[in-house]
């Protein structure tokens, strides 16, 4: 069988297999085995949710293999992963592991303060974080095949992902109304290789798939982003922070493919109990932003 | 005609891209009164579980379920394979599919995503070798005696399994032609699946 591992459209592909899902933060198999049951698409598995993370501090660091083994037996849904930014070494184990994808995760500590992954080295794919079309545009130059917006993971504060999609749909859009003569300068001020910013000049879209992140905590702030252009969305501490994650789960599931019909939503929003709690990312000082790392 | 595509989750938008290349009036559906008013149905790549699950949260499993009893011409890729095929192996506990084709589906068969690939495949009635993207696709392990194989992989001397199968209005690939610009498989669909359907029923 003359079969080709790894390609562009088979690590792409893989992602928008993913479209109009809720891949879901899990620390265990139990949860991974509740998200699931809820109708998550993927789940992360990661050792500390990002709430927990921003409140324990210290160094955060890919989880432990015998843990992501655990959750890959325990579920059939993709499991995923985190690497630090720029960890390669992370990232091999876990391509070892044979984690379905690698998210290089500014949640984590970054490993490498100027370099990110070489991605297209890797047979797993990678998705990454962006707050714009700039950085989006240079994760899949580096051969990201996914991109997610940033947000501010661990708040349950959805403004940030709000900002941060509108900004790279925005910077889509001005691309697309540009004369092609002007699109060298674009490129040279979003510092994003010409070829690409051409090709979404051209298309109107990202090259690959755009989910959201950071700071989603209830069916409606997953609906809203679906309105905002992002094909489908991170839920990270935002489910197992609160009171009732099993049915928080179903409910943002539900939440995200009917996200333009608002009677389904306010059903889907009824009798959830607490949401996670959530810190105002204005309340944040700014070294202690997650989404100013990568670059 | 008007061909619906679920859109519950997975790649809708690349199958209602295919359909509309091949001139036909294409439609996402996710609502009982949309499934009532198409003449045939695809059921996207996806998550089959996901797409099962909201399926019956929505309440659409089971007139979907009727219809294609009813003979409505139905194509599934990968999870829209495992979604119309009677038994399904390595389900999840409870996983409800559904069915019609006389056909044993392993999930996940090919192996985890860094296992996916894609190679060029022998397809029945294409004279032209096609392009196959398989991102942690399912096999076909066993068909029922009305089930004709389009298509098959040959991992090793003596080893096949097939990959794409009919039987009669349904149609079903482990792989995803809907990620390539080659609509030959939608096209099948429409003009041969459809049409024969529809002037006999």
């Amino acid at each position: 069988m003359s079969e080709v591992k790894g390609t562009g459209r088979v690590k792409r592909g893989m992602a928008e297999m993913l479209k109009g899902g809720v891949i879901m933060d899990v620390v265990n198999a139990e949860q991974a085995k509740i998200a699931e049951d809820a109708g998550a698409v993927a789940v992360m598995a990661l050792e500390r949710v990002p709430a927990d993370i921003r409140a324990e501090g210290g160094v955060s660091r890919m989880s432990d293999p015998d843990m992501i083994e655990k959750i890959k037996a325990t579920v059939s849904i993709p499991v995923m992963a985190k690497a630090r930014i720029g960890h390669f070494t992370e990232a091999r184990v876990l391509e070892s592991l044979g984690v379905d994808y690698i998210d290089e995760s500014e949640v984590l500590t970054p490993a490498d303060y100027a370099n990110h992954i070489d991605k297209w080295d890797f047979t797993v794919p990678f998705v990454c974080g962006a707050t714009n079309l700039g950085e989006a545009l240079r994760r899949i130059n580096e051969g990201a095949a996914m991109i997610r917006s940033k947000g501010e993971a661990g708040t349950g504060d959805v403004s940030n992902a709000v900002t941060h999609m509108r900004k790279i749909g925005g910077e889509i859009r001005r691309l697309s109304s540009m004369r092609e003569d002007e699109l060298y300068l674009a490129a040279k001020e979003m510092q994003a290789p010409y070829e690409l910013v051409k090709e979404v000049a051209q298309s109107g879209k990202l090259p690959v798939v755009l989910f959201t992140a950071g700071g989603i905590a209830t069916p409606a702030d997953a609906a809203m982003m679906m309105h905002l252009g992002a094909d489908g969305v991170f839920i990270g501490s935002g489910i197992f922070k609160s009171g009732d994650p099993a049915r928080r789960a179903a409910a943002c599931v539900k939440a995200t493919t009917f996200f333009d019909d608002a009677k389904v939503i306010a059903d889907a929003s009824r009798g959830l109990g607490d949401a996670m709690v959530g810190i105002n990312v204005a309340d944040i000082p700014v070294p202690h932003r997650l989404a100013e790392r990568g670059w | 005609m008007k061909v619906g595509v679920l859109a519950l989750q997975g790649d809708v938008r690349e199958h209602l891209f295919a359909l509309n290349e091949c001139e036909v009036n294409a439609i996402p559906v996710r609502r009982a009164a949309e499934i009532a008013s198409i003449d045939a149905l695809v059921i996207p790549g996806g998550e089959s579980t996901t797409i099962a699950h909201l399926a019956q949260t929505f309440d659409i499993f089971d007139p979907i379920q009727e219809r294609i009893q009813n003979g409505m011409p139905t194509y599934g890729s990968c999870a829209g394979m495992i979604l119309l095929a009677d038994r399904v192996l390595d389900a999840t506990q409870g996983q409800k599919t559904f069915g019609g084709l006389d056909i044993t589906v392993r999930r996940n068969a090919f192996g985890r995503q860094v296992d996916s690939f894609e190679l060029d495949l022998n397809m029945e009635g294409l004279h032209e070798m096609m392009r196959a993207v398989f991102i942690r696709a399912p096999w076909v392990e066993q068909v029922g005696s009305g089930v004709e194989i389009l298509a098959s992989v040959f991992p090793s001397e003596n080893v096949s399994h097939a990959v794409a199968v009919r039987q009669g209005a349904l149609l079903a690939t482990s792989f995803h032609p809907e990620l390539t610009s080659d609509n030959r498989i939608h096209r099948y669909f429409i003009e041969e699946v459809c049409k024969e359907i529809s002037k006999f029923g």
